[in-house]
């Protein structure tokens, strides 16, 4: 593996491997703390994304290595009209990895045809991010200790949510894991991926409920869901509150469920869910940076 | 002009009624300085009515260019005035600058100097999907 363009590049293997890699810095950080001495990551942001970029520089640091690059296409070449092959030839020279989101479908894998070290996708428009998937991963295997005999709700925009797609093609790969799609009919997850879901076999169930499909969950994975994303106010109104988890809502659910969110949130979990110790959305993004560490280790070549 | 006599080329069969023309500009024929002939509208048992083209050089022409657009035409390959090899397409794997994605949020919408590339990720319906953006395109769409 050379690159991590989209989450299905990986096998399940590789996955694994990365998850055991990441559960080893948790346990003993001193270990990587030079591992990447001497060695540059370049972040490419070609639009910006404080979150995620900050989890790639948090973990380039914490691996001995420095960062260089840019938060927004403004300060970059590309406002200039440089092409993005041109851009990660230049970059290739001054950095041993490159961290890229860019607006555009596609312009990771670009970069991955013209730079000569490895690239890492960080988000192309509302296409993939694998990272991101990685992380949900690490938090699943975290709080649950498996990844097969699963029932893992999904709730919110299931339509436009690429974490949602990623996530559910990654999981169906996985023995007994079975899905429930929580979502008003105007953001039911596409078509492709039902059949997807289909054709592999895998058991899934859509509900617009989601106080009932509660204490079947061993996992629920809240979204968000945005007022552009409806045609009319009064259904934006009507719908928002049903899909918002609050603490007499969680009651349901079994003692061991986790929820999960890949942040930032608005106000689809209300802040009293936090202190439940089911909420497991601030230990994902923590987990964000661990599996990142990994990654960089194992695109670097780096033991 | 004689058009049944070719030495050494090419004769593209069974294209569609009226479909010849644009294979000849998808093939990029008018760049040749070779005779080139268009029969359209020939009876034939199969299909009713179809089109010929006749090449009088011995080119290679894109097989994959022409199996993406369709499948069902046959070319024979015709060495001194004899027919020697009769090739069928078949779907080709990837085509490059052929199909055009369409999304507006692909990179190929920005990226200058790139080619437009689609592989074939379902055999059975004849779907073709972006590389970069993995939107998806159906084979025949050209025609
Ligand atoms: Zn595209």
């Amino acid at each position: 593996m050379k690159n991590l363009i989209s989450i299905l590049d990986l096998s399940v293997e590789e996955i694994d491997e990365l998850i055991a890699t990441a559960d080893d810095i948790i346990a003993n950080p001193k270990k990587y703390s030079e591992k990447c001495h001497g060695q540059k990551m370049a972040t490419l942001f070609f639009e910006p994304s404080t979150r995620t970029r900050l989890s790639f520089e948090a973990a380039m640091y914490e691996l001995g290595g420095n960062v260089l690059g840019f938060s927004e296409a403004n300060s970059s070449s590309a406002s200039k009209g440089e092409s993005v092959a041109d851009t990660v030839k230049v970059v290739s020279y001054y950095a041993d990895i490159i961290t890229m989101r860019h607006p555009k479908e596609g312009a990771p894998l670009v970069a991955s045809m013209n730079a000569s070290v490895p690239i890492i996708n960080a988000g192309d428009g509302g296409h993939n991010h694998p990272t991101q998937t990685l992380t949900d991963l690490l938090t699943i295997k975290r709080e649950m200790g498996r990844f097969d005999n699963l029932t893992i709700g999904l709730c919110g925009d299931l339509k436009f949510g690429r974490t949602v797609h990623s996530l559910v093609q990654a999981m169906m790969r996985y023995n007994n894991v079975k899905f429930v799609m929580i979502s008003p009919d105007e953001l039911k997850i596409p078509e492709y991926l039902k059949q997807e879901l289909i054709d592999a076999g895998v058991e899934f169930a859509e509900t617009t409920d989601l106080e009932k499909a509660m204490p079947e969950l061993d996992i629920l994975y809240m979204t968000r869901v945005q007022r552009e994303r409806f045609f009319n106010e009064a259904d934006y109104i009507r719908l928002k509150d049903s899909y918002i988890l609050t603490s007499e809502k969680l009651a349901a659910a079994k003692p061991d469920m986790r929820v999960l969110h890949p942040l930032p949130r608005v106000n689809e979990i209300s802040l009293d869910v936090d202190d439940d110790i089911r909420a497991a959305y601030f230990r994902q993004a923590c987990n964000g940076k661990f599996i990142r560490m990994a990654l960089i280790l194992k695109l670097l070549g780096v033991e | 002009m004689h058009i049944d006599e070719i030495k050494n080329g090419l004769v593209l069969d069974h294209i569609k009624a009226g479909k010849s023309m644009k294979i000849y500009n998808y093939l990029e024929l008018d760049k040749l300085d070779c005779v080139v002939a268009i029969i359209k509208n020939v009876n034939s048992k199969k299909m009713g009515k179809k089109d010929i083209i006749k090449i009088d050089a011995e080119i290679e022409v894109d097989v994959d260019i022409l199996g993406y657009i369709d499948p069902g035409i046959t070319v024979d390959v015709i060495k001194d005035g004899k027919l020697v090899e009769k090739r069928h397409l078949e779907l080709p794997e990837k085509v490059s600058n052929v199909i055009h994605c369409k999304n507006p949020r692909c990179i190929t919408s920005t990226e200058q100097g790139l080619q437009q590339m689609f592989k074939l990720t379902d055999k059975a319906n004849g779907i073709y999907r972006c590389i970069y953006c993995e939107s998806k395109a159906k084979h025949g769409s050209l025609l």
